[in-house]
């Protein structure tokens, strides 16, 4: 036997040259991003480990949201614009409950049980709204060309900042916090303790989506709806209730996304939909879209980077969050279309 | 035989439009120039009109009209997505901020300017910078596609979106761009110069001879749109629009194609840009936002991806409701009932339930391009065939 058939087939010329590229790419953009890292815990280490904290509570946030977007398009291939304006609703509907509805001004055993109450129907809320959506809109639209869904999922989206725009008027709104938010010090760190709540309460949720995607029977429908919708259908699998389902999984996710954010953050707006889902997306994308891992490490990251940006002293400051966001996008989906953990597929004639 | 026939038809057509596009701007010229400012004009007539079409609100449908003809070539031609068109009409703007405003006061560069040579500031032809404007909107068209072009449509979709996110931002911080002042900030370029005409300059309230310079404007890009279109590269675009993956197989360049409808749209997006400064006189970074770019799409989606007389009617309806109509019709509404709702408030729903409702209804729009009904309506034949309710 020559020595050439028994070699390890590792692509063709051309997969591997761009393999090298990709490969050199990212080792100068990890230097670039190192010494910058560097560069900014030498002059203040003390605020960096506390934009590091944000940067990751923020990812947290991101992360629930953009498991909506990797849910829904790896099972029907759309991406759903109007899936950050379900996250403000549940902003919008977290406050309500919590402050109009049941009068919670401050943190007090009351207010947890309120919290925890709100989270139930927030998530119920997202789960319902965003089934609605589904039914109503795309289901009618599956099998029209790609651009029906797109622009009527950005009708959409207009639709619920409309409802938004309505429900909290058009100015922002500050809400009380009804979870302790007494600052802690871990190892000189300052950390506010709703971030470490937000973290026990995502964390699990974050694990609970993955063990009924990866574990239960439903997941499994799910997975393979989402690889061959006409084989499922054929298998037994009711295709129309497992998109319904997996529509619900994402929206429950996102108004769950919303109190935390609304309890964090303690505004509300409403157009925060619109900046928040892009930045959410781009989580998604980065990390590669259709992979719930993937939309978790991306979201953690694009927090982490926008946090260091916005709070660092040598960064481009807050002025330019939306920039950075956006820029990594684009040099992701055209260096790295399948993102960081994404593998490569290839059109099938 | 038949093939002779379409041909002849395609230039019939295309001398056809010319007759009645400026019967109907002639129309509109006589009367916001001559008709208005007219002593014998009943008070009621005068009033009506400045209530509901004002001609301010007429100019800027028109300038309107000149982007969704550029967007049309990208989306309904070329079948892309793109969701960041407001970045040229951004950069559009600021060439016009830039080549005919005091702008740069440390300058002062003439070149058949409208205003006297001891202005500083670059002071150029608005003719000419309405031609600086479109090429190099049309180079960043060219910049953005390159990378970016071989993505699929959503991806596509999303970088566009990204774009036209940027460059606002960047016109947006512009005072301080990495130290120097790029477009000055949220304070925006204030007073471009007049238009020259030969005879006159027009300033910001000559809008009935803006009105002429804007018709020529969007006839000029109906012009392009419908050339094109029956051309080698506008077959080339339809092809693609409707089946990528056969179109390459015949040797329709994917690449040049694609590339070439981003151009000519984003050459669209600058026209429309320079014009808009000049309409309102002036530059301001916070106009240019992505509700721009939907309510543009929008426009193109009502009207009929891909019909330039659709797109045209979609651009009309919607920027005269948005600019005009809508509040119009709340003081008329609460005048006569008494209420007092904030008619303003409901353009969100009215973009959105009209995308929704097109999309899920008439697909084609309200005036369809008869191709595309065709294809539009195509899938769901099969679904039907599929699932075997037809024979059943």
């Amino acid at each position: 036997m020559s020595n050439a058939t028994t070699q390890k087939f590792k692509g063709t010329p051309g997969q591997i040259r761009n393999a090298r590229i990709e490969r050199a790419g990212a080792i100068v953009i990890g230097a670039i991003a190192l010494v910058w890292i560097l560069a900014n815990i030498i002059k203040s280490p003390e605020q960096f480990a506390q934009v590091t904290v944000l940067g990751l509570r923020n990812g947290l946030l991101y992360a629930l949201i953009a498991l909506g977007y990797t849910l829904v398009y790896g099972i029907i291939e759309l991406i759903n614009f109007a899936h950050g304006d379900l996250f403000m609703l549940g902003t919008l509907f977290s406050s309500y409950f919590l402050s109009v509805w049941l009068k919670q001004q401050n943190s007090s055993p009351t207010g947890w049980a309120a919290f925890a109450a709100c989270l139930l129907l927030v998530m119920v809320f997202g789960a319902v709204i965003n089934v609605l959506i589904e039914r109503l809109a795309y289901r009618r639209l599956r099998n029209a060309p790609r651009l029906a869904p797109l622009i009527t999922a950005v009708g959409m989206s207009f639709l619920l900042n409309f409802i938004g725009l309505k429900w909290n008027g058009s100015t922002p709104r500050q809400w009380p916090t009804v979870i302790p938010s007494f600052d802690v010090h871990i190892f000189g760190v300052r950390i506010n303790m709703v971030t470490i709540i937000l973290f026990f309460i995502g964390v699990p949720l974050l694990l609970g989506l993955n063990f009924i995607v990866n574990k239960t029977k439903q997941g499994k429908a799910m997975r393979a709806t989402a690889q061959d919708k006409d084989a499922a259908a054929l298998m037994g699998i009711n295709v129309n209730k497992t998109i319904a389902f997996t529509f619900a999984l994402g929206g429950a996710m996102a108004g769950a996304a919303g109190l935390f954010y609304q309890q964090a953050i303690g505004t509300t707006n409403y157009n925060l939909g619109f900046q928040l889902g892009l930045i959410a997306f781009t989580s998604a994308v980065l990390g590669g879209i259709g992979n719930l891992w993937g939309a978790v490490v991306g979201a953690l990251l694009i927090g982490l980077i926008q946090g260091l940006n916005d709070g660092l002293p040598i960064a481009l400051g807050q002025q330019w969050s939306q920039s950075v966001v956006f820029t990594i996008l684009i040099i992701i989906l055209v260096f790295k279309p399948a993102g960081l953990l994404g593998k490569v597929t290839t059109e099938k004639v | 035989m038949s093939k002779k026939t379409s041909a002849n038809n395609v230039t019939k057509s295309h001398r056809k439009w010319i007759i009645g596009y400026s019967i109907a701007g002639a129309f509109l010229f006589a009367v916001y120039q001559f008709l208005l400012p007219w002593q014998g004009l009943p008070g009621g007539v005068y009033d009506a009109i400045y209530q509901w079409v004002p001609p301010a609100a007429i100019n800027e449908s028109l300038v309107y009209v000149i982007m969704a003809l550029g967007l049309n070539i990208v989306v309904g031609y070329a079948g892309l997505l793109d969701l960041g068109y407001v970045a040229f009409w951004a950069i559009g703007g600021y060439c016009a901020g830039w080549f005919m405003s005091e702008f740069f006061f440390f300058l002062n560069v003439h070149f058949l300017g409208s205003v006297t040579a001891d202005r500083p500031g670059i002071h150029i032809n608005f003719w000419l910078v309405l031609l600086i404007g479109g090429f190099i909107c049309a180079l960043f068209g060219i910049l953005i596609g390159a990378p970016t072009l071989r993505l699929k449509s959503d991806y596509l979709a999303l970088v566009t979106l990204g774009f036209g996110e940027i460059i606002p931002q960047v016109f947006f911080n512009g005072e301080d761009f990495f130290g120097y002042n790029i477009s000055n900030g949220t304070k925006g370029i204030v007073m471009v110069d007049p238009v020259p005409v030969g005879v006159k300059n027009l300033g910001p309230f000559d809008f009935g001879w803006k009105l002429l310079i804007f018709l020529l404007l969007a006839a000029v890009m109906v012009f392009i749109s419908l050339r094109l279109r029956s051309g080698r590269l506008g077959r080339a675009w339809l092809a693609i629009r409707e089946d990528e993956l056969a179109a390459s197989m015949m040797g329709v360049p994917l690449m040049r194609t694609k590339l070439a409808s981003y151009a000519v749209g984003a050459f669209a997006g600058g026209l429309g840009g320079v014009a808009f400064a000049t309409h309102v006189n002036g530059v301001y970074a916070e106009r240019f936002n992505f509700t721009i770019s939907i309510f543009l799409l929008a426009m193109v989606v009502l009207g009929g991806m891909g019909n330039v007389w659709g797109v045209i009617l979609g651009a009309f309806i919607l920027s005269w409701v948005n600019g005009n109509g809508l509040t119009a019709f709340g003081t008329f509404y609460n005048d006569k009932f008494g209420t007092s709702i904030d008619f303003a408030s409901f353009t969100f729903l009215l973009f959105g339930l009209v995308l929704i409702l097109m999309m899920l209804f008439k697909r084609e729009g309200l005036i369809p391009e008869s191709r595309l009904k065709l294809m539009l309506h195509e899938e769901e034949l099969d679904e039907v065939e599929a699932d075997g309710k037809e024979r059943a």
